[in-house]
């Protein structure tokens, strides 16, 4: 058959690079041999393997978005002190691989100099904020993320620098309901405040059926406008999550004015003691104060301090919480309790005290 | 690559400009940096710097497919382009990472080099599925880039109603709790299902994450449809002699406060003062002791993994965990890993033909009952799976109605009247 000129295409369906070709030669020895680990310094583990190899792992934080140019510099900081490897962790730290001990002062030296960044994150510290892309790049956010970001970070470096804490505290913001940065310790993500208004012409586009099914409340009805097909919210049922928002973007859930954003505590992902938990409104009504979000900052530090001085070793802020009861950490945080925090949604009735328990 | 052609207007960016101090490395004075070689990033910056001013956002999404595929390529479009000519269109392209996100600083040259040839040069390590992020591509870059990734080895990762880029803890690489090969049954599920993850045949999206032990650092509970968690048969290794340095080093109160009134099943006890006994038929398999003494304290040796279905966010039926399917399956050999492959193909083939558009496998279990799903791919109902038995009095046991009101024994949903291979059952 003959086919019209054409570049010629590469291969489809790689599949996954080859994790082992980018493995330093240390890990790649001692792959699944390892023994045990011991804490050099915060974001400094020595990692021991059967063998009696050492392999050093120098964790930094990094803002996640980069140039190629500071990516080429990290390269450039691995081929002189890693023999060419490195790791990304899932929290956008990366992990420089050294396997000489004399190479890690140095290591760290250039990563502060050469980088900027700052060497922490292990432990019980305050690692890398799980982010999304916020005003940089989704189509969705109803505020930013690598920015506010930014702004904890700048205000909680101690806390990345050094293990201070009772446990690791995961931090994760997300810039819509739909809260794609996930369960945390600490979550701060975009509430919106009324039902999404719809832009008649623009909904014609949308696939009905679809905006109508994805509405978690089933808010969302057809109707028609100027002879046209349209839809139609009920406020009093719509919870204004922004499902439809997503399905169709005229159906317009956020609002430059009224939207704030709320802060959510106690998420844990790992089955360790007692298994994962989900996270719980704390504070609500923050205003979405760019550049630095000082509200947001003050509420956050708060959390901090009295789990700082309240939590057990190896608690973590869900876990102390839990073991105080709700009711003190509110009374420690200052932070008021009101009917918003009584769950209404699924499962509500699951979360309310069933026995005649009280802290008196 | 475009440059401006008329000189663009200067831009200023009086709010972002307070973001490049403090002590926190500064994405903006990275950009800043890039817009020098890159005049489009100069103009993100102006766009990113009105969203502040506005609080408001300036970018459309829509889809963009490369050849042959049917997800991996996030468009953007600019609503400021009249202003921003350079960003109307601005993509970003999502490339599989090896397993694990280890990198030979060739790999990451590589990319670089491809990456500033066709694009503004931005890289996102990583998004939160896990995916190698790549922003700054048009209609035509977009592909020329695609291509030569793709001539160089990368793939394309996965978006919309499809299995999604898989994701990993570090594993056998650097940590010693790993129960089994996270990295190598990550890169062998993304293989074998990789025309999952490039066209879009799912009910919905379909995520995995492998964690090597309980500590689940992937955080594949919450953040995924089906976790697969590192755990051990039989007892744990324990080195007594290093317990008892621990409890000289720390104290027996330490280890009573920290380790002993912690664990969740009360399976650890203090045997004289310098030993402790565990009840391993009772651990739960947590990982807390281990991680606290891990010097004494060890997983035990005949190594697999916990299986869990259905975990995502909020939205439609309220915050859902996964849930437990297997728990033990050996994960040793090639042979384990393909079976652990035919059980998501026989999930995926009950949930594809009965699960409704947009709707996640956790909520089509929700739907259908786990009793209904489990029957679906032929898995034997364990008292692992739940917390506790039914409260709910009101049943229809399918053998104890008379024949006449439908009780005759119940056919199997036709997806498993094929051959029904049920997994090794815990001892």
């Amino acid at each position: 058959m003959s086919v019209p000129e054409q570049k010629k295409k590469a291969p489809r369906d790689n599949g996954a690079p080859d994790h082992m070709k980018n493995l330093h030669p240390l890990m790649l020895k001692n792959y699944g041999k390892w023994k045990y680990y011991e804490k050099v310094r915060t974001g400094v583990l020595k990692r021991v393997a059967e063998s009696g190899d050492v392999l050093y792992v120098v964790r930094a934080g990094s803002p996640r978005t980069m140039s190629i140019i500071t990516v080429r510099k990290i390269c450039d900081i691995a081929d002189k002190y890693c023999q060419g490897f490195l790791r990304f962790t899932s929290r956008a730290n990366v992990e420089f691989l050294v396997g000489n001990e004399k190479d890690v002062k140095p290591l760290i030296k250039a990563v502060e100099k050469e980088l900027g960044w700052p060497v922490g994150g292990t432990g019980a510290s305050i690692s890398n904020v799980l982010h999304t892309q916020g005003w940089l790049h989704c189509n969705l956010p109803g505020t930013d993320a690598a920015g506010s970001v930014k702004a904890l970070m700048d205000m909680l470096y101690k806390d990345f620098v050094k293990e201070k804490l009772p446990q690791r505290v995961k931090i994760s913001t997300s810039c819509c309901s739909i809260n794609c940065g996930g369960q945390s310790d600490i979550a701060i993500n975009v509430q919106h405040h009324h039902p999404p208004r719809i832009d008649n012409k623009g909904v014609g586009v949308c696939e009905h059926p679809k905006v109508v099914a994805i509405c978690p409340v089933a808010a969302i009805r057809p109707s028609m406008f100027d002879g046209k097909a349209s839809l139609e919210v009920v406020p009093e049922k719509c919870m204004y999550c922004g499902a439809c928002h997503g399905q169709c973007p005229s159906m317009e859930i956020r609002d430059a004015k009224t939207d704030t954003l709320s802060i959510w505590i106690g998420g844990k992902a790992a089955s360790t003691r007692k298994g994962p938990s989900f996270m719980k409104l704390a504070v609500w009504g923050l205003p979405n104060n760019a550049p630095r979000w000082p509200e947001v900052g003050e509420a956050v530090k708060t959390i901090i301090e009295v789990y700082r001085k309240g939590g057990r070793p190896y608690e973590r802020l869900g876990e102390w919480v839990e073991r105080i009861g709700w009711k003190r950490f509110f009374e420690l945080t200052g932070f008021p309790f009101t009917k918003y925090h009584i769950d209404d949604f699924k499962h509500a009735r699951t979360t309310l005290n069933t026995s005649s328990h009280v802290r008196l | 690559m475009s440059d401006a052609k008329k000189k663009p207007e200067s831009i200023k960016t009086p709010l972002l400009d307070e973001l490049t101090t403090g002590q926190w490395p500064s994405f903006v004075s990275d950009l800043k940096n890039l817009s020098k070689v890159k005049p489009q990033v100069g103009q993100l910056l102006g766009q990113l710097e009105q969203s502040y001013e506005d609080r408001w956002n300036y970018w459309q999404g829509t889809v963009l497919n490369v050849d042959g595929y049917g997800g991996g390529v996030i468009a953007r479009y600019s609503e400021l382009s009249e202003r921003f000519p350079d960003i109307a269109q601005f993509h970003t392209i999502r490339i599989i990472p090896p397993s694990g996100w280890v990198y030979s600083t060739k790999s990451l040259r590589q990319l670089c080099d491809i990456w500033e040839k066709h694009s503004a040069g931005i890289m996102q390590m990583h998004g939160m599925t896990g995916d190698i992020l790549l922003l700054g591509t048009d209609n035509k870059t977009t592909f020329d880039a695609a291509e030569e990734l793709m001539e160089a080895g990368w793939d394309l990762g996965g978006s919309g109603a499809a299995l999604r880029t898989l994701a990993c803890c570090v594993g056998d690489a650097y940590c010693e709790s790993s129960c089994f090969d996270t990295m190598g049954v990550t890169k062998y599920l993304t293989d074998r299902f990789i025309s999952h993850l490039h066209r879009p045949e799912l009910p919905y999206k379909f995520k995995f994450k492998l964690s090597g032990c309980a500590n689940d650092c992937a955080c594949s509970i919450q953040r995924s449809d089906m976790p697969v968690i590192g755990t051990w048969k039989g007892p744990m290794q324990i080195d007594q002699k290093e317990v008892g340095k621990f409890i000289k080093e720390h104290g027996v109160d330490y280890v009573v406060n920290n380790v002993i009134t912690r664990c969740p099943t009360q399976a650890i006890q203090m045997k004289g003062s310098k030993e402790i006994a565990v009840d391993n038929g009772n651990c739960v398999r947590c990982m807390h002791c281990i991680n606290v003494m891990h010097k004494a304290l060890r997983p035990g040796k005949q190594r697999g993994a916990t299986i869990l279905i259905g975990g995502k966010r909020t939205l439609k039926i309220g915050d859902t965990m996964s849930s437990m399917i297997v728990p033990f399956i050996p994960l040793e050999t090639k042979e384990d890993w393909e079976k652990l492959g035919d059980l998501v193909e026989k999930i995926w083939e009950f949930w594809g033909e009965n699960g409704l558009e947009h709707e996640r496998v956790g909520e089509f279990i929700e739907r259908v009952g786990l009793g209904t799903f489990l029957d679906g791919v032929g898995i034997e109902p364990l008292a692992e799976m739940v917390i506790h038995p039914r409260t709910n009095p009101y049943i229809k046991f399918e053998e104890l109605a008379p024949g006449r009101m439908g009780g005759e024994p119940r056919k199997r949903p036709s997806v498993v009247d094929k051959e029904i291979e049920t997994f090794e059952k815990a001892e």
